[in-house]
């Protein structure tokens, strides 16, 4: 079984993060790069896969250069090897130009799974995972909060709305994992040397056979016209309880017409 | 003018509130046509007119129901090519993202998520960082594929008399690779929907123990509230995981959400940041919630809570 998972750095989750004004991306330089925390657990659920049945574990990243450090994480918590696309000409890229990329660069790289967290914590759309079945053609098999392998075919419990779905699908297949489904494994001191060895490879959009004209800034298909910082928030109203509190909350949801 | 396709969110044919929202939305921008995908057309057919969708189009085929997703945005690729519409308009639950996601590929055209309003041109007015910026975008590429969150707009009925036209979809090999062979359902019945719900009231570690929950149930009875639950809550089985409010859960967005003995972690803000006025109960003055509330209690929740909950039936 062979896996590829699919990290991305993203800003880290505490750092205040910004867009920037000359051309309203998301600013990556300014703020500590982190593994987009959602993608731990891919690449906890591809190294179990991968012990449980064998094969290999390739991490698969876009970003700039920085991004390494994301891409050895994975690789000092067990990933075998890595290919990390990065090319200027993939600035600004959203998500039609990201999942385009990413399945192009998943063609050089043999696999039977590919592995994706739920989510960026940056972008938030959740939509990577099924634009690249769909791109791919193969199986979508999203939101699983466990996950079933056995003789080329995948099991799921896929969250919902109101429970759960179990779906089934041969391979290949394109999984997305929830943080349900296991505890991330933090990289030992053995796992962070290792992974300096680990074979990295670097693709460049000629490389990848990426046509320029369909990603980055100008080769996406939406724009941010404007942002502002949402106006502050006005300080509310914080009360110590003293016998009352319950009546006064009561009467400040009466002022609002709440009850 | 051009039509504004909006895709009908339902169970078994009853569509949510959500699809209301985005007819009226559709409205305002262009002629509002109703994509419903799925079985148990007859229970929707009623309501889709009196919230003022002037065309319907019903791909009922049974067979669409069987596999994941996939189905959805097929359909969808075949009436957007059929009728040219000016945008596609998709609730922006987990499943609606996917299916814009799919139907973006298959379009080429540019997509966007959790859109709270809509504007002239489409233009989607957005809220990112966990609400620290606002953001206006637009699709330069095809037809704008956009979902937009529950609660964003007020449904008004608007009653119409809409042309039916059958969509019959023969799915492609890939869509019909992900099967579903069961749907669970853990929900617990009689409350609001969470995502839909104009009050939602939530609980966290706070609560010690799941059967202090009940505390929250009756406070959010008495106001007609859904319950939601931190990730602290959920993960500890206190309450089912499909009421978690966060990042990794529900985004919502209600006219009144309190939180209750909940910190307010970054990625518990993540999921209702954006509700119109936030109340909170800690015991803690120092709790991060605080920064975002309109009105807080400091103090212990098993004394604020039950007092709360009967001033509002007194009051009732
Ligand atoms: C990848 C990832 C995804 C996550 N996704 C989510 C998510 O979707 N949703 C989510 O909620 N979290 C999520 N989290 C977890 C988040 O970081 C916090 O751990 C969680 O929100 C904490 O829940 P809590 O506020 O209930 O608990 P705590 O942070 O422990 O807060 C409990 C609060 O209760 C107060 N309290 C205690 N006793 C009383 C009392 N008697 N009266 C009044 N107040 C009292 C305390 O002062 C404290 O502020 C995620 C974390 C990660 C890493
Ligand atoms: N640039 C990228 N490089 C590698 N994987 C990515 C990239 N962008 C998104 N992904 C994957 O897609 C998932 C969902 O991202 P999103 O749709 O942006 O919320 C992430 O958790 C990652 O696994």
């Amino acid at each position: 079984m062979n896996i590829v998972v699919c990290v991305k750095q993203v800003p880290d989750t505490w750092a205040e993060k910004k867009l920037s004004s000359d051309d309203k991306t998301v600013d990556r330089e300014s703020v500590d790069g982190v593994m987009n925390e959602l993608d731990e657990y891919a690449v906890e659920e591809a190294l179990k896969i991968k012990e449980a049945q064998g094969g290999e574990v390739t991490v698969l990243s876009m970003g700039p250069e920085k991004a390494v450090e994301t891409i050895r994480k994975a690789l000092s918590m067990g990933a075998d090897k890595a290919v990390h696309i990065v090319d200027p000409g993939l600035h600004g890229s959203d998500a039609l130009a990201t999942s385009y990329a990413l399945a192009k660069a998943l063609g050089t790289i043999e696999h039977d799974l590919v592995i994706l967290g739920v989510e960026s914590t940056d972008a938030r759309m959740s939509v990577v995972p099924a634009m690249l079945a769909e791109r791919l053609g193969a199986a979508q098999l999203t939101f699983a909060r466990k996950v079933e392998v056995s003789d080329g075919t995948v099991k799921i419990e896929r969250l919902t709305d109101s429970g759960y779905d179990v779906v089934e699908a041969p391979t290949p297949a394109v999984v997305s994992v929830v943080e349900k489904i296991n505890e991330p494994r933090y990289p030992s001191f053995k796992g962070i040397m290792a992974a300096k060895k680990k074979p990295l490879t670097t693709l460049t959009l000629a490389d990848a056979g990426i046509e320029a004209d369909k990603v980055g800034l100008a080769g996406s298909a939406t724009e941010v016209a404007e942002f502002a910082p949402r106006p502050p928030k006005q300080a509310g109203q914080i009360v110590k309880d003293e016998g009352d509190g319950g009546t006064k909350l009561a009467e400040f949801l009466a002022s609002q017409k709440f009850i | 003018m051009a039509e504004v396709l909006v895709l009908v969110e339902h169970v078994d044919g009853t569509p949510k509130k959500v699809t209301y929202e985005l007819l009226t939305l559709a409205r305002s921008l262009g002629e509002p046509a109703a994509v419903f995908v799925g079985n148990g057309y007859d229970n929707a057919k009623d309501k889709l007119a009196e919230y003022g969708a002037t065309k319907v189009y019903v791909a009922g085929n049974s067979e669409l129901d069987g596999y994941l997703v996939a189905p959805k945005a097929e359909v969808l690729a075949q009436v957007v090519q059929q009728s040219s519409p000016a945008a596609v308009l998709i609730p922006s639950s987990p499943e609606g993202k996917e299916v814009a996601g799919r139907l973006a590929v298959k379009t080429e055209s540019g997509v966007l998520t959790d859109a709270v309003g809509i504007e002239d041109g489409f233009v989607a007015k957005q809220s990112i960082f966990g609400g620290a910026f606002n953001v206006q975008s637009k699709v330069s590429k095809g037809t704008p594929i956009i979902t937009v969150r529950p609660n964003s707009t007020a449904p008004e009925p608007a009653p119409a008399q809409p042309t039916e036209e059958q969509v019959s979809v023969t799915l492609s090999d890939a869509a019909k690779k992900a099967k579903v062979l069961d749907r669970v359902t853990e929900k617990k019945g009689g409350r609001p929907e969470l995502t839909e719900a104009a009050i939602v009231v939530s609980g966290g570690r706070g609560l010690g123990e799941g059967s202090n929950f009940e505390l929250i149930e009756k406070l959010a009875d008495s106001l007609g509230a859904a319950v939601g639950a931190s990730r602290a809550a959920t993960d500890a089985g206190w309450y089912p995981h499909t009421n978690q409010v966060g990042q990794t859960g529900k985004t919502v967005s209600p006219q009144l959400y309190m939180a209750i003995g909940i910190s307010g972690a970054i990625q518990h803000r993540a999921g209702m940041q954006t509700s119109k006025t936030i109340v909170a109960i800690n015991k803690d003055p120092e709790a991060p919630i605080f920064e975002l509330v309109d009105f807080g209690i400091v103090g212990d929740l098993f004394n604020v809570v039950p007092q709360l909950t009967e001033e509002i039936e007194k009051r009732k």
